[in-house]
């Protein structure tokens, strides 16, 4: 059995990985803006199990990446926010 | 700062604040700007007066401005800088009263004689800069100055010329920026010194020297139209007559052939200039420019055309007395500086005066002229005679001295051919517009069908002056060839000073 | 302990949030926070002279934990020269915006971008540049919209989405900067870096990311329409200051962070891209039909020379011919940021009194706004690298130390780009100066044409004459005094 910050670590990969794809070929705003926030969870994920390394040295996980996770979701919202304007207004604009 | 400090940097201001501040004048202010740009022009007059005097009294004048690290702004004076400057000067007062009368009433003026003063600020940098960083900077700064001035018609033909113009300076002025950062990190800073710099420091490659000599003159040849790098000058001919006047004389072209005159003569020294076989190339090049120009010359009927080619062809005496060894030859293309530019000047402002007062463009319009206006062809005529070298005009001692020079040095063997064979084909372009000019009928009717009501002279003073006075000076100039303080004592003393180092 | 190093970052932000809920008042709001903040970017800039560099550790935090605010030479240079740009443009923007909903929406977006510039400039720890880089992203993508044409639109949601890319990819980074060093100080991480695979595997995708955001070949894909489409002293902004944000972090990890754990090749491969940016910006740019458009490649091109520095100063020596060249890279990005903030505005100035900007329509422009087309021209000479301006002897240094290292490839690049560079800046020049009944009345327009003429003044005149400054600003121990013979 692998160890759990390995699993979360590649698990963040893969999402990355996943979400760059859908990114990248995907035409339509709102799936583009969706695969972003999957890039985004990977990263995250990828944080997470920073915090765990080394942690059986260590009496709590590194509180450091968490609060670094927390600041970017914060962004990440506002991001996907942002976005998410955007393309309603580029839509008005069409409709026009 | 004493007056040795700033000296050269206030010879620059006398014309590039007038400059500025024509910007800023209304167009109407007629008055003002041309009282600005006379006092600009005399006070100038006087400082480099002031300069004569002090250079051949081995007084040192340096203005220096540290740009970048390494990198100085350097303006000085020595007996070179000083035969250029004084030219520039004297033919910038004499071309702004010209233009003045030729401009009266046409639209954009300001901005005509803003970037005319920032043109001749230019030249007189190029003329005082005192290491090759400064000639290059000026040099770029005056491709500027002068764009507007050929585009100043604002005809699709004028835009056209000056693209061209600006496709070769810039260009050029690339090589040459090329060649002197090279030279510049092999070498060090790259002040100008009589007897030049390279000569004395043995670690260099000579094969990288000769490199760096070729993208030098292939930048500078090209303001001073060498041949293959002579294109943009028939073209640029569709600027006013001014400015035409300024460019061939004294500004771009003149600018060009000082910058060879001091790479060879200041930065490698010619005597390890020769030991490079670097001569030889420059020689040739002068060689051809200064036949093919007078070939081309012959088949333009376009009078300012044929002027343009007579330039191509002059310019290159300066060149070709720079690359033949010896003090003589050095004399004859130094000279030849002064010389061409005054009496190319009288030219360029009687072709002006021709087309202003009678439309007349064409060399095969102009049976007659000199009935119609003597004053102005009588200018034309010393012009061309002096041209073509007959004494007693300026143009006779240029060449007497390049064709010693080159017994001298023993090149005379193809010095002297080049020398008649040119001799022989100006006076073939020249001398048949002379006869029409004087022998043949006038035409009932003048080709610009509105004769200018004259008054009693052939055209308004402003016009019919500077051509006079410009040819008198070139007469002057040959006449009193032996005087002290004239051009040809003047290139004498230059040799002197770079022969004795 | 310096608190002045809050005020740059504060003091906009405090303006934006008075012009969101005042927004009758946000023009005093705006123009009194540029003002404001360039004062104190000028008090930052002379505590600079005199320290070197200044340190803040915000709250009293020690770094590791807390966050650090950092000024030395190069960021108080770019802080001072974004500020003044800021404010000239703010200047103009007060005359541009005629629409009240535009001009409502404009002020606090625009301070928002200038405190995220700021803070970006200031920040000494990695997360930290990570959100600014965000906060600026967010804020120059929402302005870049604020035309709100389709073209617009289309080009922000563009920006948007290759700009969070790049993010990622940059948050990436860090993560793996923390996992391998534990920390994400940079002065800190500067001791630990060794040239290790996890570090060439961060500065890869930290490096990548920026690479994204600073528009270098081939990934500048994003930039022509995003810029162009934009309002003027939005494409300003943009053009000058934004992208050179992203190119002044990948200076600063490549530079102080991980320059132990580079080799020659990787800042070469940098300037090969820089190099094929030089040359394909500046074609498309000849090629352009629209001043903007024009204005948008020129920017491609002159990050490209950015990148050309890279190599040049990477493969000096340490000592003064590394200095030599970092100063002249830093003297090129701020003469090309007050350059293209000029041309920007001068061309906005054009658009909206002809309204249009096509280049082969010009005609008559010169007569109708010689101030605006001076003030192009002169940042034209900038954008060229003539003299008298601060890229010409920044390219003459350049080309020097690639000279002097033997990397004469660079020199043809820097020759072919400045000859296309003459070649675009003097086609707008040539259909100005040409025939056409003009672009309209001729109306005092002060407030916008006399911001862009300073600009372009200080491109091609302050920052040529005074360059020196530049050099003794940024590498303090430099010997300047001039060469005697």
């Amino acid at each position: 059995m692998l160890p759990a910050e390995i699993i979360f670590g590649l698990t963040g990969v893969g999402l990355f990985t996943l979400g760059l794809r859908a990114t990248l070929l995907h035409g339509s705003l709102l799936a583009r803006i969706l695969a972003i926030n999957v890039c985004g969870a990977g990263v995250f994920l990828m944080f997470v199990s920073i915090a765990y390394q080394g942690a059986a040295a260590m009496p709590v996980p590194d509180p450091v990446p968490h609060a670094l996770v927390l600041t970017g979701i914060v962004v990440a919202v506002s991001a996907t926010a942002l976005a998410l304007a955007l393309g309603r207004r580029l839509r008005e604009s069409a409709d026009e | 700062m004493s007056l040795s400090a700033s000296l050269p940097l206030l010879i620059l201001l006398s014309s590039l604040v007038p400059g500025l501040v024509i910007f800023l004048l209304h167009e109407e202010s007629r008055r003002l700007r041309t009282v600005l740009n006379l006092l600009g022009a005399t006070v100038k007059m006087i400082l480099v007066g002031v300069m004569i005097w002090g250079v051949f009294h081995e007084q040192v004048y340096e203005t220096r401005w540290t740009l970048a690290p390494g990198l100085d702004l350097v303006l000085h004076a020595d007996a070179l800088s000083v035969l250029f400057v004084s030219l520039s000067t004297l033919l910038w007062l004499v071309t702004t009263v010209y233009a003045i009368g030729y401009l009266e009433g046409s639209p954009h003026r300001s901005r005509f004689f803003g970037f005319f003063s920032l043109c001749v600020t230019a030249t007189v940098g190029l003329a005082l800069a005192g290491n090759l960083f400064t000639f290059v900077v000026f040099y770029e700064f005056l491709t500027l100055a002068t764009y507007p001035l050929v585009a100043h018609k604002g005809t699709p033909e004028a835009i056209r010329g000056a693209r061209v113009y600006l496709a070769y300076t810039l260009a050029g002025g690339m090589a040459l920026l090329i060649g002197a950062v090279w030279l510049r990190t092999l070498a060090g800073p790259l002040e100008f010194v009589q007897g030049g710099i390279l000569g004395g420091m043995e670690h260099l490659d000579p094969w990288a020297l000769r490199w760096i000599f070729l993208l030098l003159i292939v930048g500078l040849g090209v303001k001073a139209a060498l041949v293959p790098l002579h294109g943009w000058l028939p073209q640029a001919m569709v600027a006013p007559a001014p400015v035409s006047a300024l460019l061939h004389a004294v500004a771009v072209v003149k600018a060009g052939a000082f910058g060879i005159v001091r790479v060879v003569y200041d930065v490698y020294g010619v005597e390890f200039a020769a030991s490079l076989g670097v001569l030889a190339l420059l020689g040739a090049a002068a060689a051809v420019t200064i036949i093919y120009g007078s070939v081309k010359a012959l088949s333009q009927d376009h009078l300012k055309k044929r002027l343009a080619y007579s330039t191509v062809s002059q310019v290159s005496y300066i060149a070709l007395g720079t690359a033949v060894l010896g003090p003589l030859a050095t004399i004859g293309g130094m000279v030849h500086l002064v010389h061409q530019g005054v009496m190319k000047i009288t030219l360029f402002f009687a072709a002006g005066n021709y087309a202003e007062a009678l439309g007349v463009h064409r060399v095969s319009e102009m049976d007659g002229v000199g009935r119609r206006m003597p004053g102005t062809t009588l200018a034309f005529t010393v012009g061309a005679l002096g041209m073509i070298g007959i004494p007693p005009v300026a143009g006779f001692v240029s060449k007497w001295y390049l064709g010693l020079g080159a017994v001298e040095s023993g090149a005379a063997i193809w010095v002297l051919p080049v020398l008649v064979g040119s001799s022989l084909l100006n006076a073939a372009y020249f001398l048949p517009i002379l006869y029409r000019a004087w022998f043949k009928q006038p035409p009932a009717a003048w080709p610009g069908g509105h004769e200018q009501a004259v008054g009693r002279w052939e055209i308004k003073g402003a016009l019919l002056w500077p051509p006079l006075v410009t040819a008198g000076l070139a007469i002057a100039a040959g006449l009193f060839a032996a005087a002290p303080y004239s051009p040809l004592e003047w290139a004498r003393l230059i040799a002197e000073r770079e022969y004795s180092s | 302990m310096n608190n002045l190093l809050i005020w740059p970052v504060a003091l906009p932000l405090i303006g934006s949030l008075l012009a969101l809920v005042w927004p009758r008042r946000a023009d005093w709001a705006g123009i009194g926070a540029s003002v404001a903040a360039l004062a104190v970017a000028g008090l930052v800039a002379a505590d600079v002279m005199r320290h070197d560099s200044l340190e803040l550790a915000i709250g009293g935090w020690t770094p590791g934990l807390g966050i650090a605010l950092r000024a030395d030479g190069l960021s108080a240079a770019l802080l001072l020269m974004s500020s003044l740009v800021a404010l000239a443009t703010a200047i103009y923007a007060t005359n541009y915006f005629t629409d009240a909903h535009k001009r409502a929406d404009f002020w606090p977006l625009w301070l928002l971008l200038i405190t995220a510039l700021h803070a970006l400039l200031l920040s000494g720890d990695l997360f930290n540049i990570y959100v600014t880089l965000e906060l600026l992203g967010l804020a120059a993508v929402a302005l870049a919209a604020l035309g709100r044409t389709r073209a617009a639109l289309q080009a922000a949601v563009r920006y948007l989405t290759v700009g969070l890319l790049g993010s990622l990819a940059f948050l990436t980074g860090v993560g793996l900067v923390y996992a391998a060093y534990g920390t994400l100080d940079m002065s800190t991480l500067a001791g630990q870096v060794r040239a290790e695979p996890a570090a060439w595997v961060a500065l890869a995708l930290m490096t990548s990311g920026l690479l994204i955001k600073s528009a270098l070949f081939p990934m500048h894909f994003w930039l022509p329409s995003a810029h162009a489409n934009a309002p003027a002293p939005v494409s300003a902004a943009l053009s000058a200051l934004v992208v050179k944000a992203a190119f002044y972090l990948v200076l600063r990890l490549w530079l102080d962070v991980f320059d132990v754990a580079l080799g020659p090749a990787a800042a070469g491969m940098l300037g090969v891209l820089g190099a094929f940016a030089v040359i394909w910006g500046s074609w498309k740019a000849f090629r352009a039909e629209r001043l903007k458009l024009l204005a948008a490649y020129s920017t491609v091109a002159q990050i490209g020379y950015l990148f050309v520095f890279l190599p040049v100063l990477l493969a000096s020596a340490p000592g003064a011919a590394r200095d030599l060249v970092f100063g002249a890279l830093v003297l090129f990005a701020l003469t090309h940021g007050f350059a293209k903030s000029a041309f920007f505005l001068g061309a906005g100035v054009v658009l909206q009194r002809a309204g249009h900007d096509r280049i082969a329509e010009l005609g008559g422009t010169a007569r109708a706004l010689p101030v605006t087309t001076f003030g192009l021209a002169l940042a034209g000479i900038a954008l060229i690298g003539l003299p008298p301006s601060g890229t010409f002897l920044a390219k003459w240094q350049l080309m020097a130390s690639a000279i002097e290292v033997g990397q004469w490839l660079w020199i043809p690049v820097i020759a072919a780009g400045s000859l296309l560079a003459g070649a675009y800046v003097f086609r707008v020049l040539g259909h100005a100066f040409g025939p056409g009944e003009g672009v309209g009345p001729a109306l005092a327009w002060a407030r916008q044409e006399l911001p862009a003429l300073l600009l372009a003044v200080v491109a091609t005149a302050v920052l040529g004459l005074g360059a020196v400054h530049v050099w003794s600003f940024v590498v303090p121990g430099l010997a300047i005094g001039g060469i005697q013979p």
